[in-house]
């Protein structure tokens, strides 16, 4: 099964943070897919899917940063009116929390998915095994 | 083991012959020979043949910080200028030092105060000391560096700072032991970490002393767990000596403070009243072998209480029981006093915390505690650091009844420490 994996890393809400973080992944040649925030107000958690997320952490900790490589779940979405609702549903009579999760899209609009953070993907894919959904 | 098994196990009746015997000779000499005694006994109308027992010290003057520094530099000698072998100053946070001066005889007690203390935490010929404090005006560094070499220990006279170079020491002397500020001792865990070293496998070290800046229980217990070694608890200060006046022996249940050279009390700080053993005060010290600039009654700020119990380790000198504070250190936020190590403390048991950290005073009712994160246990996870933050927030509150406000940082932003750390940042303008 494919995995999907993000990096985390940590930021204290002082400007400027992006700006680095982005230049360290556009010098080392590396293709951001999706980008999201989560703040605490004093402080939160960058979070980026990329083209080589090993590569990406590597160099993000040899630049200082504080990082995570975690994987998510990724539910595939139809792009019609409805549809992260009815995902919205199944993930909730199964009991994961969507607390974290962000929409990223691929292939110009073609394919999108929900990404969600849950402490273990497998474990998730196991309860939401009898849902109609489709996974990255 | 002892160092000097007659004077460390000397009867309690025998200890306080000597103590008035060294008493009676020390007032003697600062009544005829320091203007300041002399005036300040006139004053209060006492003649060294006043004191009859020990517990007659009461009815002496105290001797306070101001008092050095309004004398400084030579106006508590008790011998000539030309006797003095050495002077150490400390630091004062404003203007000058306080001067503290040492003849020959003065410089080998100490050095023999730290022998003891040495041999009493298992030190022996064939150990390695390596001496991170730094070498200069500052007593720690030498005193212990004279001790040491009193016990026959091989010194690496390393000072502080360059870490990389100080493993290489550590590996290839084969250091069994650390004189080290406990700042650094924490910023040392971390690089070592860092470096992949295991402690208990690629060094030698088998114990650690830490002085020059306080800290927590749990910092102690921290750095013996990292390193694999004990860590004993001492105490001292440049006006005694430096290191050396109180420390721990193999019990590591308070400190043996050497009786037969320093008088110990503990007053209230409030009426200058001398308090029963067992309760908490300030502790006053009088020297009783020192020749170049003797001191009566000396005030020190720090508080804490005698343990009048006997020791099992067989030394019948009284032990006193780790500082509870320093009182120049403590701060007031909302009316409530607050030490330091209180806070060190309840941080050091956290996990998930790293071991850097800063108070900062912003007015009379808010303080911040700004902690770095632990690298290494950071999971991307927002709610977990939010947790982490609460947690934090909590249990200090529970320890100093204050609620401060925690910022969570990230590991390597608060500035680092290779000697004494600046863990107060006080940006009140009073
Ligand atoms: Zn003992």
């Amino acid at each position: 099964m494919a995995q999907l994996r993000q990096i985390s890393i940590f930021a204290e809400n002082k400007p400027g943070k992006i700006e680095k973080i982005t230049k360290v992944l556009a010098d080392g040649g590396i293709n951001i897919l999706a980008i999201s925030i989560s703040s605490s107000g004093d402080f939160g958690v960058i979070k980026f899917i990329v083209d080589k997320p090993d590569e990406a952490k590597d160099l993000l900790i040899k630049n200082g940063f504080t990082v995570s490589l975690n994987e998510v779940l990724a539910i595939e979405l139809v792009d019609k009116p409805g549809d992260l609702h009815r995902v919205a549903v199944a993930l909730l009579r199964c009991g994961i929390n969507i607390e974290n999760a962000h929409v990223f899209v691929v292939n110009e609009r073609a394919q999108s998915y929900l990404i969600v953070e849950v402490e273990d993907v497998d474990e998730a894919k196991k309860k939401l095994a009898n849902e109609e959904l489709r996974f990255y | 083991m002892f160092w000097d098994e007659e004077l460390e196990t000397i009867s309690q009746n025998k200890l306080k012959e000597l103590q008035l015997k060294r008493l009676r000779d020390t007032i003697g000499r600062v009544y005829f020979n320091v203007p300041f005694y002399h005036k300040k006994f006139k004053e209060i109308n006492i003649k060294p043949d006043d004191i009859k027992s020990v517990d007659d010290i009461s009815k002496l003057p105290f001797t306070t910080r101001q008092d050095i520094l309004d004398n400084y530099p030579t106006g508590l000698l008790a011998v000539s200028r030309d006797e003095m072998v050495r002077v150490h100053t400390s630091s004062g946070t404003t203007g000058k030092p306080k001067a503290i001066f040492f003849t020959k005889n003065d410089i080998d007690r100490a050095a023999d105060l730290i022998a003891r203390c040495l041999v009493m935490t298992g030190m022996r010929k064939n150990d390695v000391l390596q001496n991170m404090m730094t070498y200069g005006l500052f007593t720690g560094a030498l005193v212990m560096h004279y001790g040491a070499e009193k016990v026959g220990i091989l010194i690496v006279p390393a000072g502080p700072g360059n870490t990389e170079r100080q493993i290489l020491l550590m590996k290839d002397f084969k250091t069994t032991a650390l004189h080290i500020t406990p700042s650094y001792a924490l910023y040392l865990a971390e690089y070592i970490k860092s470096k992949g070293i295991d402690p208990t496998k690629d060094l030698y070290l088998k114990r650690a002393y830490l002085g020059a800046e306080p800290y927590s229980e749990e910092t102690r217990r921290k750095i013996e767990d990292i390193f694999g070694i004990d860590v004993y608890n001492s105490y001292g200060l440049s006006e005694m000596n430096g290191p050396g006046v109180a420390f721990e022996c193999e019990y590591k249940e308070g400190m043996h403070t050497w009786e037969d050279n320093f008088v110990v009390e503990v007053i209230d700080p409030d009426t200058g009243e001398v308090l029963p053993d067992g309760q908490k005060g300030e502790l006053v010290f009088t020297t009783l072998q020192r020749e170049g600039m003797p001191l009566i009654r000396y005030r020190t700020r720090d508080i804490s209480r005698i343990i009048p119990e006997r020791c099992p380790c067989g030394r019948t000198h009284r032990r006193i029981e780790r500082i509870f504070g320093r009182s120049d250190d403590m701060f007031i936020v909302k009316g409530v006093n607050i030490f330091p190590q209180q806070i060190e403390n309840v941080l050091m048991s956290i996990k998930g915390v790293a071991m850097n950290y800063q108070i900062v005073l912003e007015s009379l009712d808010n303080m911040i505690v700004r902690v770095e994160i632990a690298k290494d246990l950071f999971d991307g996870n927002v709610m977990h650091l939010v947790n982490l933050q609460n947690r934090i927030t909590e249990e200090l509150r529970k320890e100093i009844l204050v609620k401060p406000k925690v910022e969570l940082l990230e590991p390597g932003t608060l500035p680092v420490s290779e000697g004494k750390a600046k863990r107060v940042i006080d940006n009140r303008t009073l």
